[in-house]
Parts: structure tokens; sequence; C-alpha cells
């Protein structure tokens, strides 16, 4: 654990830069990470973040495929916003944990 | 009369029927099992089939011998659940009520959720392990087979035994060795997952086997589709890996008939209690097994360990008790690594596969992520304690929760 600070504000976050409380997630805290990270946030990430909010708060598990099927974008254009790892990225830009595969 | 309806009489419909017909009075109970098929698949074995080491005689043996007397068994494809009514239509036309519903139907492959998966290489040059059709096409291929690009991916998550695509690249690495064409195989391991496997301590063992072997780990690659002409996998951000032979873990998805009766999630697993091991919308439906979305292994030796949490939540609500046990996610596997060798990993919920000694700590004697012979012993054994102990509900010298004792913490 460690404090960071964010768009002005000191957030706690994990070693790997996820923030460690959703509820200290706000746009501007989004696009600094999403600068970091080499992305220039558009309203169609914004969509996808707020998408991933609400299902993490509705306790649901979330993977690739289920953004893919939310109507929001394709597997393939969610690649396009986040490039490299779509869900990894984009929970740390929505300021949820990052997503853990059960295997 | 009270009824309790299984529905699905595999590994672990058929552990259930078994513990349940032995403690509930037969004047009062009638217990019904359901199932489309008669044949049980032992399917750890499927793993070995591609390499000869078993056959299909190996892996088959008809259901009926592994029903308790006065079980209920119907033969007959299941229509739709109608939990509000708490009902189930069979295929046919005739209806089952019930006082409580065990859902035990499974997950199942289906390559044609990856476009060009299921295409004319098919059972040619692409095969999955997972069906003991699959397993005998890959052994007559391998048979002929002179070497090439060996690609074993996995194509989503979650799927039936995490280990097994592990195992198979671990086996097919002996059986060229052995061929004296290793020299000429390329084999290759496409995740969708970060590393070999998703918990670190697991994972770092298991990588360093996998590069001491020369086994290529491309983690990270989520497949969208199969060029049959290029005889490529192409991920979603556009990365082909080009093979000459594809071992495939398909789509796992529950069975069609959770998405008829309106119970499954966007994978067809029914949303259940992690601990509990209910339904979260109806309290008299249990889940046990790969049918359910608990997060763990979708794993025998999971459904194994569940099926006593279950049975004694059963028998709690049955006797109007709350449902207090809780099942912690445990999970215990064989990993065959080749050479006669394997190693075992031992976790839950909460805690990831540790070095150690299992079952008894100190002792033994299998050694957990060890690769040693007795390991492999374990998991030759097994086989013979399948059918005869666990599908028939008896104990096991090993306990459903997971225990630390035997266990290291590695900081």
């Amino acid at each position: 654990m460690a404090e960071k600070v964010i768009a002005g504000k000191s957030i706690e976050v994990t070693d790997e830069g996820y923030l460690v409380n959703m509820e200290d997630w706000s746009r501007e805290i989004a696009a600094e990470l999403a600068s970091e990270a080499g992305i220039e946030l558009t309203g169609k990430h914004l969509e996808v973040l707020e998408y991933l909010r609400e299902k993490q708060s509705a306790g649901e598990t979330l993977t690739i495929r289920k953004v893919g099927k939310s109507g929001i974008v394709d597997i393939k254009g969610l690649y396009k916003l986040f490039p490299g790892g779509p869900l990894k990225i984009s929970s740390k830009l929505a300021g949820i944990p990052k997503p853990t595969s059960c295997v | 009369m009270k009824r309790i309806l299984i529905l699905g009489a595999g590994t672990a419909g058929t552990m259930m029927a078994n513990k349940l017909r032995k403690a509930l009075d037969k004047e009062e109970w009638e217990i019904t099992i359901v199932d489309q098929f008669k044949t049980h698949y032992y399917q750890p074995g499927f793993l070995f089939i591609p390499f000869g080491i078993y056959n299909r005689e190996d892996v088959v043996k008809p259901k009926a011998d592994f029903f308790p007397a006065g079980v209920r068994v119907i033969y007959s494809e299941i229509g739709r659940i109608e939990a509000e009514a708490n009902k189930v239509h069979l295929a046919g036309g005739k209806v089952l009520h019930y006082d409580y519903l065990i859902i035990a139907t499974g997950t199942k492959t289906f390559p044609e959720e990856t476009p060009g998966l299921y295409g004319k290489l098919w059972y040619k040059e692409i095969f999955d392990f997972y069906t003991v059709e699959g397993a005998i096409a890959l052994q007559k291929f391998f048979k002929g087979w002179e070497g090439g690009k060996l690609v074993m991916a996995i194509t989503e998550l979650p799927y039936k035994c995490p280990v097994a695509p592990i195992e198979f690249v671990f086996l097919a690495d002996a059986f060229f060795t052995e061929k004296g064409i290793r020299d000429k195989v390329d084999i290759t391991y496409v995740t969708p997952m970060p590393g070999a496997f998703t918990k670190p301590t697991a994972s770092k063992m298991l990588s360093e086997l996998l590069l001491e072997k020369n086994i290529k780990v491309v983690p990270d690659f989520y497949i969208e589709r199969v060029d049959n002409e290029k005889k490529t996998i192409v991920s979603y951000d556009d990365v082909e890996i080009p093979f000459d032979a594809l071992a495939v873990v398909p789509v796992n998805m529950g069975d069609k008939m959770i998405e008829r009766s309106g119970l499954g999630d966007d994978m067809n697993f029914v949303p259940t209690n992690k601990e509990t091991l209910q339904s979260i919308q109806h309290e008299n439906i249990f889940i046990l097994g790969d049918a359910s979305n608990i997060p763990t292994s979708k794993a025998g030796s999971v459904a194994h360990f569940a099926s006593e949490i279950l049975f004694e939540n059963l028998m709690n609500a049955i006797e109007g008790r709350p449902v207090l046990a809780k099942f912690d996610g445990h999970a215990n596997c064989y990993i065959e690594t080749g050479f006669g060798k394997g190693a075992l990993i031992d976790f839950n919920y909460e805690t990831e596969p540790l070095p150690g000694t299992f079952p008894l700590p100190g002792i033994g004697p299998f050694g957990l992520l060890k690769n040693t012979k007795i390991n492999h012993y374990g998991k030759v054994m097994f086989r013979w304690i399948y059918w005869h102990i666990l599908l028939k509900g008896k104990e096991l010298p090993v306990e459903s929760q997971m225990t630390m004792a035997g266990k290291k913490t590695i900081n």
C-alpha cells in the first residue's frame, strides 16, 4: 500500500497502482491515470469505466467477454481503447481492484 | 413424500445422490437424478489419451454402476427449470416437482464460440482433449506426426481443470522426447492469463519447469479467431501465432438449460453463494461442481470438498436449522509433469498454493509444489479412488476445509 498524489489529491493505492477505495475515484483521477498509461481519455473510455464501476459495485465478476457484450464497445474496440491488457488497464483507470482470474 | 431432485449425474450429482440416499429416510424422501447420458467419463483420464497412456475403455463406465439403490434415475434431456414453481420440465414434456433442487449440470466446451476453431481443421490439425472424441482424434494424429509447431492454447476463462493444459505440454515434451523427435517439435503454451498460472507462487514454480523443458509461454493472449488458411491463431490485438498442430481449451460455458431457465450469468454459470452453495436467487436450490460461478477452480476435487458442505447445509435446511456450513473454495490438484513425475497444489479462496507436504504435515507422502515421483503415483492411484470411493460418496482421509498445517508461508 502507498499514498499517491493524483489530480492534486492524496490517494491510497496498491503496489501496482490500483486504487484501494473505489470511492476515491473521480474523472480527473481517471484522466491523470490514463495519461500515465499513454491514453487520452475520450467519452467512449469513460463509458467503459462507468460500466466497470457499476458492475463492480453490483459484485459481478468482470471479464473482457462481459464488457464486449455490454453494448458500449466490442472486444476488438476495447483493445483499441486500452491497448495491451484492456481489462487490467481499464480496471486501474476505473479505480476498481485489479481483476483476478479464478483458476 | 418430500422430494430432492438432482440435475446432472456426473461427478458432483452422483456423489450427492450417494450421500443423501444414505442419510435420508426412504419412506420420507424421494431422491431423483436426471441425466441425458448413460456413460460416466473419468475426465481426469482424458489428458492421458493423446499420448496413448490411456484409451477409451480406461475412462468409461456405465453411470448406473454408481447410483445407490432407492434413487430414481431418469435418462432424459432437461427442458428447463421453473424455479418459481419448484418444478423442472424434461425435454419430453414430463414435469418433476421438488422441495430441494441440486443443479450439477457442469460446464461444457463450445468450440463454435471462437470463429474458425470449429472449421475445416477441426480434428484434423486442431483438437481438444476435453472430450473423449477429441482426445482419441489427437492420439491418432500424434501417432503419425513427424513434428512441427505444437501450440496449446486456452481461449477463455474460466475453464475446467485449470492445470490440464500445463500437464498437456509437460506430457507432450516427454512423449516426443521418448519418440526421439523432441528436437523437431516446437511447443508453445498460449494463455489469456498474465502467466502460466494465476497464483504467484505456483506460477513461478511452473514457469521454471516450463523453461527447463524448453516450452515457450505466451501470456496475455486473448484469441479472437483461428485462421484456417494461414494456420494461425489471431488475438484481439492482431498478434498471430502459427501452428502445425493446435491443442485447444475451447470456451467453457454452463449448460444451455441454465440459459433457458433464466438462472445463469453471461457464461450460463449459476450465481451461487460461494460459502453456503445456495443459489443467490432461490434458497431451495443448491449448486454443486462446475455449474456454479463460485470463484475457485472448476475441478472434481472442488466438487468433492464442496459436496460435504452442501450436504451439511441441505441437511440443515431440511431439519430447519440455519445453513451455517461454509465452503472455503478448497481445491487440490495433481499436476503431471512428465517422465513419471508430478507436482501437487492445495489451495482455497484466500490461500494461494504453497510449498509443503500433504495430507500429513511434515510427512506427506505428497510434496506440495514439488516435482516428485510419489506425486505422479498419487495421480495414477486416484483413478481407483475415484471409481471406488469418491463417486460412491464415501469418506476420503482428506478434510474438506483446507488446512495451513504442512504448508510453508512465503513472504
